[in-house]
């Protein structure tokens, strides 16, 4: 059983869980993730670390209230116990030594997932541009945050309410064209954001990483269920990943492996809410 | 004198069409009449061929002349002096290539039911078991990676000896593939999570959630003073025949589609995991887990279910009586037909599986005829799942984080007739070594292994 130690609720639908977990917290590095199971009937949902504290042996996870598994898990408090947390799964991100400048993405709650890596480039002596999306003003989250770990923060909301109005393609590409030169492109978030991202610095010849989000089950490397083609090539997002190289991934098939189950998905949510759909 | 009856007493059985509505078990087991009845088929020869057949070494003519005396107990205390999971091998071993296999009766006739009577012995003693003494504490630690059936074995038998031993798991339930492949009708659960909790009693420490690799290294588990640490993670990544369409929705692994049925019991109201609907499935593959998979399809309520496989029925590697279920149970088998490509609907949903005939030319180096395509013979079967069931390779997470250790060109570790991996102090056994095999395969490494390890820590 692992303990909430402090929760938070960030925007609506985002919230923020400490979670006493001290063997993860020890090995944990940016780019990981964790599973966790809520109790005996629930379903094994992955989550990216946002941070970790080794001292305190606690990890920060920050997740989007969308499914019915995540619904489920915004509504324990602190104090209250998850049943099953595993990891830290997954390739921990890696950086040439030699960068200087990166540009790093985030859209929605892929912030929270943007964030701790542009700490760990930033604590690099990186110059960290971040650029982070958002529909509205409302739901805007970390900001301070990631202000603290980033050279310029750029926040671009889809309709105008708060900073640039725009997507992050817009501003990233403005960046670009402004003269900025990036030696890497970090986007984490929907996958359709991080496919347009890739498509946009391929012809500049940016690299480009992103953090893919597929289903899974074991994470470990035994079901197979997180399959990704990368370069033409079967790769497990779990153990090969979950970090690729954005210009040689198959979006397209991502996105339609993960709506696999959208169809049990939204009949589950209806049997949650009675009919009211969040997100 | 021996009953000389050629045929096995013949074992109760859920009828075919009221079995593939309900994941409860196939073999309802023997009763206490009808095992002393086939007991009496046991001619107890001098030189045991049975036994021989056995990976474990179970002495098998003498546990059934107790069983023919009536005597349950006893003939339970046999078994389990060598075999540490008598429930689970009664009904997973491949018993025709083992101990029936080797049987005097079955030259004419068939062999003595040692499974079912294997069976029926743990079963009658499940509920009549003393809680298990714990050893005295040797004062030695032990450390075990991985919960399937080779790492119980060697937990059960270093507990035995007095070592302190923790098995880590990376799921959040122990018991490896007996939990999350082989499906309930074939070995219900609960009597694996009973043999899980007999390992405590001795004084097994089971930790669930630890990915070793991940969250601690081998070398960790040296330095936090395990004398010896045995790996037993078991096979890996599943394999793919790298066709088109393998990426559609709808194509599942045998690993997958199981674990989301078995561990994650998404046939149950109630529980989470979702799992698609099927109204036609084809599973690719001959083995005992192709088998699993088209019975759980058929059970999830698929209409047509059809087993994939490029040699013939004579080639077919699954256990007997799965094949024998199966066909009871309306799974249509197409044989000689080895799948070409998959083919998706507008929505990238699996609308058909392209096949092509084959047909056996000469025995390859696995001595099994191999088969050879007929130009021109492709065709499709409309199907809307497809479950891939062609084996996997061995998990490389322990590989990756563990200087020293060496693994073959297939991904196996490599081991010494000791079971000794090529890093000091750590043996291995199961899948991870063999790739995958059988559950009994595993014990006997286990078994093994168990005791080089106390060999190898008391020589230190």
């Amino acid at each position: 059983m692992f303990k909430i130690i402090r929760k938070k609720q960030l925007n609506e639908q985002v919230v923020l869980f400490e979670i006493e977990a001290p063997f993860i917290a020890a090995k944990a590095e940016a780019g990981q993730f964790i599973i966790f199971r809520l109790d005996e009937q629930g379903e094994r949902v992955p989550l990216t670390i946002a941070d970790y504290d080794r001292q305190k042996g606690s990890i920060t996870i920050i997740f989007q209230t969308v499914g019915a598994s995540t619904m489920k898990l915004g509504e324990l408090n602190e104090g209250d116990y998850i049943s099953d947390v595993v990891g830290p799964l997954g390739t921990p991100t890696e950086y040439d030594d030699n960068i200087r400048k990166v540009a790093v993405i985030g859209g929605g709650v892929g912030c929270a997932i943007a964030y701790p890596q542009a700490k760990k480039l930033f604590n690099m002596g990186v110059e960290v541009d971040l650029i982070a999306g958002f529909r509205n003003k409302d739901i805007i989250i970390l900001e301070d945050e990631m202000k603290a770990v980033s050279t310029n923060l750029h926040i671009c909301t889809d309709d105008g309410s708060y900073g640039t109005k725009g997507f992050v393609t817009d501003k990233l590409k403005e960046l670009i064209e402004s003269g900025n030169k990036y030696d890497e492109v970090i986007a984490i978030g929907p996958v359709i954001m991080m496919k347009f991202i890739s498509k946009l610095t391929q012809p500049y010849g940016i690299k480009t990483l992103v953090s893919l989000n597929p289903i899974m089950i074991d994470g470990t490397g035994m079901c197979g269920g997180c399959r990704v083609t990368v370069d033409g090539k079967i790769r497990y997002a779990c153990v090969d990943g979950p970090d690729f190289d954005g210009h040689k991934v198959d979006f397209d098939e991502l996105m339609k492996r993960n709506s696999t189950y959208k169809k049990q998905e939204a009949e589950h949510i209806c049997r949650l809410t009675g009919g009211k759909r969040n997100g | 004198m021996a009953d000389m009856s050629l045929k096995k007493t013949p074992i109760t059985e859920q009828p075919p069409q009221e079995r593939i509505c309900n994941f409860k078990e196939v073999s309802l087991g023997y009763t206490a009449d009808e095992a002393v009845k086939e007991a009496g088929r046991c001619l107890n020869c001098k030189n045991k061929p049975c036994t021989t057949g056995c990976p474990v070494n179970v002495r098998i003519p003498e546990f059934i002349a107790k069983v023919s005396q009536g005597d349950f107990e006893a003939a339970y205390d046999i078994i389990k002096s060598t075999n540490a999971l008598p429930a689970v091998c009664g009904r997973v071993c491949p018993q025709e290539n083992q101990c029936e296999g080797k049987c005097v009766r079955g030259i004419k006739g068939e062999p003595v039911g040692i499974g079912r009577l294997e069976r029926f012995c743990a079963d009658y003693m499940m509920d009549k078991q003393k809680a298990a003494v714990k050893p005295e504490p040797n004062g030695h630690k032990v450390a075990v990676v991985g919960s399937g059936p080779s790492s119980l074995t060697v937990a059960g038998d270093l507990a035995k000896l007095g070592y302190e031993v923790t098995v880590y798991e990376a799921f959040h339930t122990a018991g490896g593939v007996l939990m999350y492949g082989i499906p309930e009708f074939r070995l219900p659960k609960e009597i694996v999570s009973k043999e899980i909790k007999a390992l405590e009693e001795l004084g097994v420490k089971i930790m669930t959630n630890m990915v070793i690799g991940k969250v601690l290294s081998v070398d960790e588990l040296i330095e936090m003073g395990n004398e010896a640490v045995f790996i037993g993670s078991g096979a890996g990544l599943p394999r793919f025949m790298g066709i088109e369409g393998e990426s559609l929705v709808g194509v599942y692994s045998a690993n997958e589609y199981l674990t989301r049925i078995n561990l994650m019991k998404a046939y149950k109201d109630g529980f989470e995991t979702p799992i698609l609907e099927s109204e036609s499935v084809a599973v690719v593959g001959g083995g005992n887990v192709a088998m699993d998979s088209a019975r759980s399809a058929k059970r999830m309520g698929a209409k047509n279910v059809y087993i994939i496989y490029r040699r013939s029925m004579d080639e077919l590697p699954a256990r007997k009586e799965e094949v024998h279920h199966a066909m009871e149970e309306g799974i249509e088998f197409k044989l000689l037909n080895n799948p070409v490509r998959i083919l998706g609907d507008e929505n990238d949903r699996v609308k058909s599986i392209e096949v092509i005939g084959m047909q056996l030319g000469e025995p390859d180096e696995s001595g099994r005829r191999s088969p050879v395509e007929i130009k021109g013979s492709e065709h499709t079967i409309d199907v809307d799942t497809v479950i891939m069931a062609i084996g996997t390779s061995p998990n490389p997470l322990i590989k990756k984080t563990t200087p020293g250790l060496e693994t073959n060109k297939r991904g196996c570790l490599i081991v010494d007739e000791s079971n000794a991996t090529t890093k000091e102090g750590v043996h291995a056994g199961g899948d991870a070594v063999t790739g995958a095999a059988t559950v009994i395969l595993a014990m006997g490494a286990g078994k093994k292994a168990a005791a080089e390890i106390d060999k190898y820590i008391k020589s230190k």
